[in-house]
């Protein structure tokens, strides 16, 4: 197996080196033939890994591959660890990523950049293999580190525009912020536990939670939630938890493919699924839980309202992404690990197809991404429009679709998760996931009546060669459109309740939701019955939907007298509660005021101006006095040395 | 009787009135010349006179070096002078002054 192993992650890289350094020779075709052969052959083995750790009961495999470096006795390694949990991962990464390769064959159709954009996604799916299949820390890392350069170069892909720069740019920065947060994380790892390995860590894991750590001499904290926290922070940036969200809206300047592939499915789960993988560790701190799953919570409902009054149908996805992102970290925060990796693999899908199919649409219209400028568009763009409504559909969770499955039980953990008691973080937790759901489906339909109903506002240079996408780009959206449909039927009992995971999760008794849950599950059919009987899930979705199509379609002139009514509230939705002022006037703003203050005043007034400057000027003006003294008259010195050698004399008599 | 005490009074008195004449004398560079000769005269006393009393002919044999250098730096410095000259077109010493800061 260790080389089927290793042609996975090797065959995308390899790809992505060809077409890079060599796309002017191979060509278009060559650059996009041989890019999608690499990932072609990732996913098939991939799959072939999954089937042999799930069907033919094959065990989990964790080995090392290569000794990169030892220092003071800590090894640092490339090694693989393919358990369920990696090879879920790696079937969902390499799926959504051939089916992006194959979609931007139709995409990028016309760009200058087209081998460059098909290197980039190859060497991105290398990096997220790399990050998945890692079975330590240190690789972990840099796989960490290599899906965030990916990142920052494809949303500046188009590099002359000024706002895709700023955005790559912001992203990168805000990621270092949450990187600096991860690898303090690692280094408390390292500093308990001497290893890198997960396999030493996760054994030690008893030994790091009896312990304590002064950050701050005088409190001691449990070294353990020091740690968690410290890692989470790493997740909150690559998984776009607020406030380290900001970037992920301003990513949309990317092609649509990269938002998709990038910024929908797979990378932005990476915080996601490495807190799953660290689950022997967040299980032993239940106050970094509390911080999990309060900031979950926060963006699950606060970022979806955003959703509600942005008007780029690539931006409204991207709002919607954050808020699925923050439902996945209350799961994780209610120690239901395995809800939040289920509603991962399923909003992947699903969520991929949106973007996908907001890309078609934008690609009809001759890159118009505005919704108010869209409407009617089913009867031009019918593969279209069908795909992106089970996409929605699978969103906002309608029964029987891949989301519902997901989200429902995600849901009924959070309900469930006893642990947290009747206390304000359990109804936080609770509310948030439940309103959220209304939301999703307002802002979900809004954006399915606004772009494929009501009455045409396209303009009148765009309608007229208006027609469906070619078959690359509605491919793809049909073979993602599939999973987002029938998925869950099949693979919630196993991955929530039929212990899929295997050790992979570790979720300690008194934590474990899902195992009560297992109690009452009784197949799928029987969880639908449940859904409309037990919960307000179903209800608040149907409710979303209503309100959408009684605002956007019945009566589409309310919303705008609702927004004037309550501006106070419209102005913060519209400027998104104020988060990009507070990072870029507030902390980059401030960063660079404090950095003028101590250039101007710090380096060229006091370490130029006084120190350096200022000796060599005392020394000027010093010699500037002292060359009067110097007349050039022979009497004159000869008159000093006169009387230097009386006074030398007299002083040689005096001591005598 | 005329004793050590009287030949350093006038070995001192000589050698106030060269130092007097340097710092006094602003206009001719020979004059300078002739003042620092007077200098070392007025040290040859010295010599001779300390000679002479403790009966050590070493100071005497002192005298005929330092005559004979000083001779020898009157020439070279009567070359220099003449050297100035020709450049300068003047021994003025108040104009010799290129050498300030």
């Amino acid at each position: 197996m260790h080389g089927i192993h290793l042609t996975i992650v090797l065959a995308p890289l390899a790809a992505a080196i060809i077409a890079g350094l060599f796309g002017r020779q191979i060509g278009r075709a060559g650059a996009h033939w041989l890019t999608i052969l690499g990932v072609g052959v990732s996913f098939v083995l991939s799959a072939m890994v999954l089937k042999n750790l799930y069907w033919d009961g094959g065990t989990a495999e964790n080995y090392d591959l290569y000794i990169w470096a030892v220092s003071d006795g800590l090894e640092m390694k490339v090694g693989f660890l393919i358990d369920r949990l990696s090879a879920l991962m790696m079937v969902v990464v390499t799926f959504v990523s051939l089916m992006v390769h194959i979609y931007t064959v139709g995409y990028m159709k016309d760009d200058p950049g087209y081998q460059r954009f098909f290197s980039y996604i190859s060497l991105f799916t290398f990096s997220m293999l790399m990050l998945v299949m890692s079975n330590n820390f240190l690789q972990l890392f840099f796989g960490w580190e290599a899906v965030g350069l990916v990142s920052y170069l494809l949303i500046g892909f188009w590099f002359t525009r000024e706002s895709a720069i700023f955005a790559n740019l912001k992203a990168f920065l805000v990621n270092r912020v949450g990187d600096f947060g991860f690898m303090l994380g690692i280094a408390g790892v390292v500093m308990f536990t001497d290893s890198l390995d997960y396999a030493t860590v996760f054994a030690s894991a008893d030994a790091i939670a009896a312990q304590e750590i002064e950050v701050i001499s005088g409190t001691p904290w449990n070294a353990m939630s020091v740690i968690c926290i410290l890692l989470f922070i790493g997740a909150m940036g690559k998984s776009a938890q607020a406030p380290l969200h900001v970037w992920l809206p301003d990513s949309m300047e990317g092609p649509t493919p990269i938002s998709a592939l990038i910024h929908a499915a797979t990378m932005v789960t990476a915080g996601i699924f490495m807190v799953a993988r660290m689950s022997p560790l967040f299980e032993l701190s239940e106050t970094a839980l509390a911080v999990v799953i309060l900031i979950g919570a926060f963006t699950a409902f606060f970022m979806g309202l955003l959703g509600i009054v942005q008007n780029d149908i690539k931006r409204i996805i991207a709002y919607s992404t954050l808020s699925q992102l923050g439902y996945m970290t209350v799961a994780l925060g209610a120690s239901a690990y395995s809800a939040a990796m289920f509603h991962l693999m399923t909003h992947a899908f699903f969520k991929a197809l949106l973007f996908l199919a907001a890309g078609s649409v934008i690609i009809a219209l001759h890159h118009e991404q505005d919704i108010r400028k869209m409407g009617g568009l089913k009867k031009y763009m019918p593969i279209t429009y069908w795909t992106a409504l089970i996409g929605s559909l699978a969103l906002i969770g309608f029964p029987g679709s891949a989301g519902f499955f997901s989200k429902d039980a995600l849901i009924e953990a959070v309900k469930h998760s006893h642990w947290l008691g009747q206390g304000p973080i359990y109804w936080i937790a609770y509310l948030s996931v439940l309103l959220g759901v209304f939301v999703t489906a307002l802002y979900s339909f809004r954006l399915i009546f606004l772009v494929f109903h009501g009455e045409e506002r396209i303009e009148d240079s765009a309608r007229a060669h208006l027609h469906e996408t070619p078959w690359v780009v509605t491919g793809p959206l049909i073979l993602l459109a599939i999973p987002s449909a029938i998925i869950g039927w099949f693979t919630i009992q196993p991955v929530l309740f039929g212990g899929f995971f295997g050790d992979a999760i570790v979720v300690t008794t008194a934590h474990d939701v899902l195992g009560r849950m297992a109690e009452d599950f009784h197949g799928a059919l029987a969880f639908l019955e449940h859904s409309f009987v037990a919960g307000p899930v179903f209800y608040l979705a149907a409710a979303g939907v209503g309100t959408a199509w009684f605002l956007y379609l019945k009566r589409p002139e309310l919303p705008d007298k609702i927004a004037t009514k309550f501006s106070g509230i419209y102005t913060l939705l519209d400027r998104k509660y104020f988060f990009d002022d507070l990072w870029i006037k507030g902390f980059a703003g401030g960063g660079r005021r404090v950095s003028q203050f101590l250039w101007t005043r710090g380096d060229e007034q006091i370490i130029d101006g006084i120190l350096v400057n200022g000796t060599a000027n005392s020394v000027v003006r010093l010699a500037a006095t002292l060359r009067h003294l110097q007349t050039g008259y022979l009497y004159h010195y000869a008159f000093a040395m006169i009387i230097a050698l009386t006074l030398f004399l007299g002083w040689l008599l005096w001591l005598h | 009787m005329i004793g050590l005490y009287h030949y350093l009074t006038l070995s001192a008195i000589l050698f106030s009135l060269s130092v007097a004449g340097i710092f006094i004398n602003r206009r001719n560079l020979i004059l300078l010349l002739m003042c620092i000769e007077l200098m070392l005269l007025a040290v040859n006393f010295n010599f001779i006179a300390f000679s002479r009393s403790f009966g050590d002919e070493t100071g005497q044999v002192f005298v005929f070096f330092i005559l004979t250098v000083a001779a020898a730096e009157a020439a070279i410095g009567l070359a220099i002078l003449v050297v100035l000259f020709r450049n300068r077109r003047s021994i003025n010493v108040e104009e010799l002054d290129s050498m300030k800061g």
